[in-house]
């Protein structure tokens, strides 16, 4: 079993413990891509007609679906503009980020 | 049942033989025949696969990476720029500990545009994690392939099957053709080492850092030098069952051989007629056909060359600014014994063009009239 050396990378102490393949090793979970991201979807939830459209099309699943709405995982979102481009009502709007 | 079949059809029945369960290939030139029988196979219901046709090698080694991860034992074949195009994707599949298998048929590299044979286009691909077995009859490629399966899913390293364009690829052969029920007895289905499945989601081949690349690399390093071992045992094994022995090496004459030639592919075979010639003349030679390139076979050689006064290896191939490789590999592995035979380095046939017994009677005449090499490459046959 890997061994966690803090709270987000997984650090194997032996060889041995590492999967022969490079499988769930955790590095998507520690490295939040959100920080790349220049503009950020948001949503007018007024607008939207749960059709799960952003959800499926996400390349990095970062819209999750919480009690039938869209909730954008702000953390690893890109802010790629998929969502927003094939959003039916255009309820998503892609919105400068300022930092 | 023997069939008088041409190389490039006995990589396609040593693929159906193996149930390969997906083939995804590009058809255009440089591809051969090899997918072209198995295509036929998938469409009439011989072979029980899907076969992919893909827009480009690169995408034909994706496709059976894929496959290989879904938990299918996976075949493609290819050629020269075919092969050179899948570069990346075999970095992927070897990484990734997908065991592919594919045929390569060693076509010179353009330019100029050539059909004909040389290997240039494999060896430059020796440092990308794949095992590479060069073939020197129609036989030997429709029992290596069966074999390289095996090898393959046992070390989770894929695995090239190497013949030579025209030599062995177009030439017909009498080839025998052994029973499925035996294959499948010798070759069980194929067990991931992981999948994709929805039983178990995992994921594959991502973002790894330096706190765990290395340990990968090392893991595939180790897995490669289990390789030499069980390829002998796996070739036993196939000789239990089907009576024809193929090992990591096919040394001819070498014990008591004052020079030894060292070969791979079909000029392995030219090269034991040349050996026998020249034994009529009294001259004692032996030959050290090369079968398998990575995982390097060190022992076989440092046991079987060190016995000879002087070592002459013909290359079909060239490392431009350096000279052919398996003369560095052979030089490599030599270096550590102590008083090791000088070893000659030889280009000859580059392109396709032919070599004779004519060609190694030049080799073994200058290497005997010589102390040591004039010069790091000796060419043969250029036209002067």
């Amino acid at each position: 079993m890997p061994k966690k050396k803090d709270a987000t990378k997984i650090v194997f102490e032996s060889e041995k413990d590492v999967p022969m393949m490079p499988m769930s090793l955790g590095s998507m979970l520690f490295n939040k891509t959100g920080s790349w991201r220049n503009i950020r979807p948001e949503i007018k939830l007024e607008e939207c007609i749960q059709c799960g459209i952003c959800w499926k099309f996400c390349p990095d699943m970062s819209i999750e679906i919480e009690n039938e709405w869209p909730v954008v995982d702000y953390d690893f979102c890109k802010g790629c503009g998929i969502c927003a481009e094939e959003c039916p009502t255009k309820c998503i709007v892609m919105v400068e980020e300022r930092k | 049942m023997k069939k008088v079949i041409m190389g490039n059809h006995a990589l396609s029945y040593g693929a159906m033989l193996a149930r390969s369960e997906v083939i995804a290939a590009y058809p255009i030139t440089p591809q051969t025949q090899v997918v072209e029988l198995l295509s036929e196979m998938c469409a009439d219901g011989t072979l029980h696969a899907k076969f992919i046709k893909v827009e480009s090698e690169h995408s034909a080694m994706a496709a059976c990476i894929g496959a290989s991860l879904a938990g299918a034992r996976t075949f493609t074949a290819t050629s020269s720029q075919g092969l050179a195009l899948m570069h990346e994707m075999l970095h992927w599949a070897s990484g990734g500990r997908h065991p592919v298998v594919m045929g390569n048929i060693n076509r010179s590299m353009a330019p100029g545009w050539s059909i004909w044979t040389d290997q240039n286009d494999s060896l430059s691909q020796r440092d990308t994690g794949w095992m590479q077995f060069y073939c020197a009859s129609n036989q030997e490629v429709l029992d290596t392939t069966i074999q390289a399966f095996k090898v393959s899913e046992a070390l989770y390293i894929p695995s090239m099957v190497i013949l030579d364009a025209f030599a062995l690829s177009h030439t017909y052969e009498v080839v025998d053709v052994p029973d499925q029920a035996v294959v499948d007895r010798f070759l069980p289905k194929f067990k991931p080492y992981a999948r994709v499945t929805p039983d178990e989601p995992h994921a594959f081949n991502g973002l790894t850092g330096p706190e765990n690349y290395f340990e990968l690399r090392y893991k595939l390093q180790k897995d490669m030098e289990r390789g030499p071992a069980l390829i002998e045992e796996t070739g036993l094994e196939f000789e239990r069952l089907f009576g024809r022995r193929l090992r990591l090496v096919d040394d001819y004459l070498c014990n008591d051989a004052e020079i030894i030639l060292v070969t791979s592919g079909t000029a392995g075979y030219t090269a034991r007629v040349a050996v026998d010639q020249m034994r009529k003349a009294g001259l004692k030679v032996g030959n050290l056909r090369m079968r398998v390139f990575r995982p390097f076979p060190f022992d076989a050689c440092r046991r079987i060359l060190p016995k000879a006064k002087k070592i002459a290896v013909v290359d079909r191939n060239i490392s431009y600014g350096h000279h052919g490789m398996f003369a560095q590999e052979v030089k490599s592995a030599l270096y550590q014994h102590a008083g090791h035979p000088p070893v000659f380095s030889f280009i000859a046939g580059l392109g396709g063009r032919d070599i004779t017994p004519g060609t190694f009677r030049e080799v073994v005449d200058y290497t005997k009239a010589h102390e040591t090499p004039e010069d790091n490459i000796l060419w043969i046959g250029v036209k002067k």
